[in-house]
């Protein structure tokens, strides 16, 4: 065995390399999110693909040859007060065909509340074939207390949609815009409640 | 101890004057033995009241409807059973062993920073306050399962952040043991002891450790943007800002999978030092046994979404994840064969060790196997979040870790206290466990194939009879592990005197000091032949 000065050192430089390898695994554990937002991009995990506008394309061409099933759903998240569906639960439409529908929200509540919607689509495989030209969903929606709105959404699937693929639903879950903090105290609130009731 | 072995001390002298005594012996203790002591005590009552919390869940699942608890209770026992098993119980159980077996088994005077050893120990007092205290806090204690998902936990009150802090404070603890384990294995052999020599034990918590100081971390992070995301308005897994709460799962379980491994790989080790002893024979296939445990560590990094098959993710990736977890099984094998074969022909007698440690490659077979079953994509569809799950991971976390560590303790007992364990009731407290928990978690293959949701307190009838022959079980595993209290607490004031080597077949560095081991063992390094 080497003298013990010399081993205290060396064991004091390994802990110091060891010690690296910690905190690389916590800088990792930090990292798995933005790695995270790219792969769901690129593989449409999630359904998350787009949802941001596409431009509109005009050297699309429309299959005629094909029909392609949309569905259409919505639902609101617990602490926003609205009521939201959508105006026609489903379409049938050729894939490259722009088509214009529509959602409906109405502010249940006493005050005006800020909404979000966040989109998904299913199977997630579609999202990667599912684009929109115009959707409500793209910036915050503002409803004054018994405000009913009727909100656009205009899209198309590109031709290139894998032929196995027939029914493409497309879903938004609307959330209360408030920061996530207030937005705790909120559920808390809904929490005592439930008890008193 | 590093600087009382740099001074060239008389050991008589040194064991007169230098031996710290009353509670400070224990508080300010730097030595590797005291220190396995208390993580084993700090263990064993972490157990008693994880298997406490075990035992209300039972009663609560004895018959249909609720009895006892609301299911808002019925979860918090739930979740902090789990919590605390796994971070409380088996892990510190693990590090206790190392502690103490470690520096005897390679010829090393102590730890390689036995200040930062203490330190590793008293940091987990504080965080096991924090979690047991979370039951008593406004809302009471976590209550959305061990894993702590969102969005549950980014709702969740106050308990959240206590529990949040506890892994934090867990996780430096076991970073900094990890690295005062790895450092010491490295750089504080005998001579003579080469990587290729050192017994399995050793080898096992040498990739353990490593996989602490890789996996913690990555807990670290997910429970720090959970915090930010409750307080500091960030979006990581909020869906309404952008994040999302899968992306909690995917880095929970970048961590958790390296962690099951983290509390069976020195399972594996303990029972490769078990087997060899009382079957009077080397262990077989030692290299491939190096190799298979390094494997089992490799792959633990790439199998982790199959923990959540069930939350969508591409054929491809689920396919990877079958394939990569179906993997593991082939070094995992090779240990369990090279265990088998090591017995082969062998001299074999069964002391309460080797009972628990033939029980363990029995059993955690049949949960490995359960396991093999959930890696199949469309079985594991059907499968998730029932029972059958519950079953499979008792099989691997009771009879697999818990079962080792009783083994372990039985095995070394002798070397800490001096005196011989009762071996008859160590065998009653052997079989008791053994046909307690058979009881308890077979039965849950059959509930959970038949689909019984795991963490919900009420259940359809059809699964009423099982159900109650599964709380008679548990009822008696808790009781059983009273005796296994009193077993050691008879062995540490009494009983046979214990030789060095305690058993015939034992062989090893740690078997040629005296027993009880001094307070300093190995001051002068040993000769290897």
């Amino acid at each position: 065995m080497k003298p013990i000065l010399e081993i205290a050192a060396l064991n004091k430089r390994l802990a110091w390399r060891l010690s690296l390898i910690a905190f690389a695994g916590l800088l990792f554990g930090f990292a798995i999110s933005p790695i995270y937002d790219v792969m769901c991009k690129k593989f449409a995990l999630n359904g998350r693909a787009d949802s941001s506008a596409t431009a509109f394309d005009k050297t699309l061409k429309i299959d005629k040859s094909r029909w392609v099933t949309v569905i259409f759903t919505g639902n609101t998240m617990p602490g926003l007060g609205w009521s939201f569906h959508p105006s026609q639960t489903s379409l049938r439409v050729h894939p490259g065909e722009i088509t214009l529908t529509s959602y409906e929200a109405k502010n249940n509540a006493l005050e005006s509340e800020l909404g979000v919607a966040v989109p998904s689509v299913t199977p997630e495989l579609a999202a990667l074939y599912f684009k929109k030209i115009e959707c409500f969903c793209f910036k915050q929606q503002t409803l004054k207390p018994g405000e009913n709105r009727k909100m656009p959404v205009m899209f198309y699937v590109k031709p290139d949609l894998p032929s196995n693929v027939h029914t493409v639903t497309l879903s938004y879950a609307f959330y209360n815009g408030l920061p996530s903090a207030d937005k705790a105290a909120l559920y808390q609130q809904g929490d005592n409640a439930t008890k008193l009731n | 101890m590093s600087t009382t072995t740099a001074t060239h001390h008389d050991d008589h002298a040194h064991d007169s004057h230098g031996h710290p005594t009353g509670l400070m012996r224990w508080v300010k203790s730097t030595n590797h033995k005291d220190i396995g002591t208390m993580y084993l005590w700090f263990s064993f009552t972490m157990f008693l009241f994880a298997g406490g919390l075990a035992m209300l869940i039972r009663a609560e699942l004895f018959q249909p409807g609720l009895q006892f608890f609301q299911p808002e209770f019925f979860n918090q026992l739930t979740t902090l059973h789990g919590l605390i098993m796994i971070f409380g119980a088996i892990m510190p159980a693990f590090v206790g062993l190392a502690n103490w077996q470690v520096p005897l088994m390679i010829g090393a005077p102590d730890m390689a920073f036995p200040r930062l050893n203490n330190m590793s120990f008293w940091l987990l007092i504080p965080a096991a306050f924090l979690l047991l205290t979370s039951f008593f806090v406004p809302g009471g204690a976590v209550a959305g399962g061990w894993t702590l998902y969102p969005p549950l936990s980014v709702q969740g009150g106050m308990s959240v952040d206590m529990t949040i802090f506890a892994v934090h404070i867990l996780g430096i603890s076991s970073i900094v043991g990890s690295i005062n384990i790895i450092t010491t294995i490295f750089n504080m052999r005998a001579p003579g002891m080469t990587l290729m020599k050192m017994p399995m034990f050793v080898w096992t918590w040498l990739i353990t450790a490593y996989l602490l100081i890789a996996a913690m971390p990555v807990l670290a992070g997910a429970v720090t943007m959970l915090l930010t995301d409750r307080h500091f308005g960030t979006h990581f897994f909020n869906a309404a800002g952008g994040g999302d709460p899968v992306l909690f799962q995917h880095v929970f379980w970048f961590f958790g999978h390296p962690e099951v491994y983290i509390m069976i790989l020195p399972a594996f080790g303990i029972l490769s030092t078990i087997i060899p002893t009382f079957a009077r024979k080397p262990l077989f296939g030692y290299a491939s046994m190096v190799y298979a445990t390094t494997a089992i560590a490799v792959l633990s990094f790439v199998v982790w979404a199959h923990h959540m098959f069930t939350t969508g993710m591409p054929v491809a990736g689920q396919l990877f994840f079958m394939y990569s977890t179906m993997l593991i099984s082939i070094p995992t094998g090779v240990k369990v064969f090279n265990w088998l074969a090591t017995m082969w022909k062998g001299s074999m007698t069964f002391e309460t060790p080797m009972l628990f440690a033939v029980a363990v490659v029995f059993l955690f077979t049949i949960g490995g196997f359960s396991g093999l079953v959930c890696s199949i994509l469309p079985v594991d569809i059907q499968l998730q979040d029932t029972y059958y799950v519950v079953a499979h991971f008792h099989y691997v976390l009771f009879s697999g870790a818990a079962m080792a560590i009783m083994g372990g303790i039985y095995y070394w007992i002798p070397k800490w206290t001096g005196h011989m364990y009762d071996e008859k009731l160590g065998k009653v407290h052997f079989w008791l466990t053994t046909i307690a928990f058979n009881v308890t978690f077979f039965p849950m293959h059959f509930t959970g194939l038949a689909g019984m949701p795991r963490r919900i307190p009420d259940y359809a009838q059809q699964f009423a009879e099982f159900n109650m022959i599964s709380s008679l079980g548990a009822f008696a595993l808790g009781l059983s592990q009273l005796l296994f209290l009193y077993v050691v607490i008879k062995c540490i004031r009494g009983g046979a005197k214990a030789t060095n080597q305690v058993w015939e077949g034992a062989h090893g560095l740690e078997w040629t000091v005296p027993s009880p081991a001094p307070f300093h063992t190995f001051e002068t390094p040993p000769v290897l032949k």
